[in-house]
């Protein structure tokens, strides 16, 4: 089955969402697809433990009262089918949608950075705690210790608070002057420095570095260390996370250049690809308040509506100054690069061990010898890590992107030639 | 009040509860076996990773992305 849309949004996030509702005016058919069971992204999440802010609440309404748009939860992008026509998959089938305009707003994900334990059960990502009690798992009377670097950590530890556990400790990598210098600029965007208040917690401590996740068949405690001393916490939980990379794989499938770490795009959050945009965190991370403007000139803009795109620059601007400051204060220390010892796994899929990927010269070589990177997260996790490790940069993933059903993958033979 | 099945033992959870909560309120928490033979819990709580994946009617899925519906039947890997 093949379904036309005039605007295919992938991602119902801060960003898609805005863009399809910056895009709904010109009366264009848009699809809005997320591999989420709801919209909303990784901020904005509902469940039986956290409820909406009223902004997130109110886009989400506002998205089901536009008969235009046309949102398909739980949908995944299984491979490109054709020029401007891609192959998705929900729980029940699989099909083609071909487009004329496409806005990729994949989103971040974690750096996930391998450490002696990790893979131990009750080892999680920061924001990866966060979701999972938001998603209804109960942390009532644990003891949680939180580490990594960047503002996750304190939102992850309020989250988990407020559902009951108990906060061990906040292990920032970054040292206690960036982070302060960090929030010396934050008054200059007031809804943050408020923010940043009631974030605050008195186990919060700086230059931190995780050493090792402790426990056999599951996590018991936590090996820290502090400007070369070492401290041993026991706790049932331990969130890490190193900061953000853009989701740039779908991007980098359908030809979009990168810069640097993310999707290239310019004033019109367009692509370097015709008809291709990209806004929010996969052109780069700047909180949910960024995504929500970029993806407004990219819904503006891909419906040829070029002064409305144009009167958002300055409120993009605004915000891009703050992911600036942002990324300079959480910048990451080298010693993170000697957390894994020989038998730490590296690809925790294929179960790879840092010693075997030791020595080879890139990603390329590394996988045929290993296959690191080669199991069903197809290099999102390790991919992450070894370009962090040893400077690998991975290419573009080849389909399909995600595992897929075979009844999914059967409707490329339908597809008429391009 | 969705009432599912989990590893064939019955689990009733809070709407809006997903599969990946569920696997930690009706048991250990954990998902599956890795080749080398660790056992694994959800890590990324939003579809990246796929260490929470399970059998969810028969289908493999995966526990962070999928909410629990009533008669559902969950099985993780043992």
């Amino acid at each position: 089955m093949t379904e036309h849309t005039d605007l295919l949004i992938i991602g119902a996030g801060p960003a898609g969402m805005a863009a399809a509702l910056a895009a709904a005016a010109s009366g264009a058919r848009i699809v809005l697809l997320d591999d989420n069971p709801l919209p909303g992204g990784q901020i904005w999440r509902d469940g039986p433990q956290a409820a909406l802010p009223r902004q997130a609440r109110e886009q989400r309404e506002a998205l089901l009262r536009m008969s235009t748009i046309h949102l398909y939860n739980s949908t995944r992008v299984i491979a490109c089918a054709g020029a401007k026509q891609l192959l998705v998959e929900n729980d029940e089938r699989g099909w083609t949608l071909t487009y004329d305009r496409l806005i990729l707003c994949t989103g971040a994900r974690e750096l996930l950075l391998p450490f002696p334990g990790w893979t131990l059960p009750g080892v999680t990502g920061a924001g990866g705690l966060q979701a999972l009690i938001k998603g209804g798992m109960p942390v009532a009377g644990e003891r949680v210790v939180i580490a990594g670097s960047g503002p996750l950590l304190l939102a992850s530890a309020a989250t988990a608070r407020h559902n009951g556990a108990q906060i061990v400790r906040i292990a920032e990598q970054a040292a206690l002057g960036a982070v302060a210098g960090f929030a010396a600029h934050l008054p200059r965007w007031p809804h943050k420095w408020l923010q940043s208040f009631s974030l605050f917690d008195a186990r919060y401590r700086t230059a931190t570095q995780v050493v090792a996740a402790l426990g056999h068949e599951r996590l018991e405690g936590v090996r820290l260390q502090h400007q070369g001393k070492t401290v041993e916490l026991a706790c049932d939980r331990l969130a890490c996370g190193f900061g953000l990379i853009p989701n740039t794989q779908l991007g980098q499938a359908l030809g979009y250049a990168l810069d640097g770490q993310a999707l290239a795009v310019d004033a019109w959050q367009r692509s370097t690809r015709d008809d291709h945009y990209a806004a929010g965190e996969c052109t780069g991370f700047g909180g949910s308040e960024l995504a929500l403007v970029e993806g407004a000139i990219a819904g503006h803009a891909a419906v040829g509506a070029r002064q409305a795109a144009q009167a958002l620059w300055p409120r993009r601007a605004r915000w891009q100054g703050f992911a600036r400051t942002l990324n300079r204060a959480f910048a990451l220390n080298p010693t993170l690069k000697q957390l894994p010892r020989a038998d730490t796994l590296v690809c925790r899929c294929e179960d790879v061990a840092y010693a075997d990927l030791v020595g080879h010269r890139d990603w390329r070589e590394a996988k045929l010898a290993t296959r690191c990177g080669m199991g069903a997260c197809q290099g999102r996790v390790c991919g992450g890590a070894v370009a962090h490790l040893f400077g690998w940069q991975t290419p573009a993933p080849r389909p399909p992107f995600s595992p897929a059903r075979i009844d999914t993958l059967l409707c490329l033979d339908e597809t008429p030639p391009a | 009040m969705p009432e599912l099945m989990l590893n064939g033992q019955p689990l009733r959870v809070a709407p809006g509860t997903s599969v990946a909560a569920a696997l930690r309120l009706g048991g250990d928490g954990s998902s599956r076996t890795s080749v080398s033979g660790q056992r694994r819990a959800p890590l990324c709580g939003m579809g990246i990773c796929q260490e929470c994946r399970v059998t969810i009617d028969g289908r493999r899925r995966l526990a962070c992305q999928t909410l629990c519906q009533d008669g559902m039947h969950v099985e993780t890997q043992p």
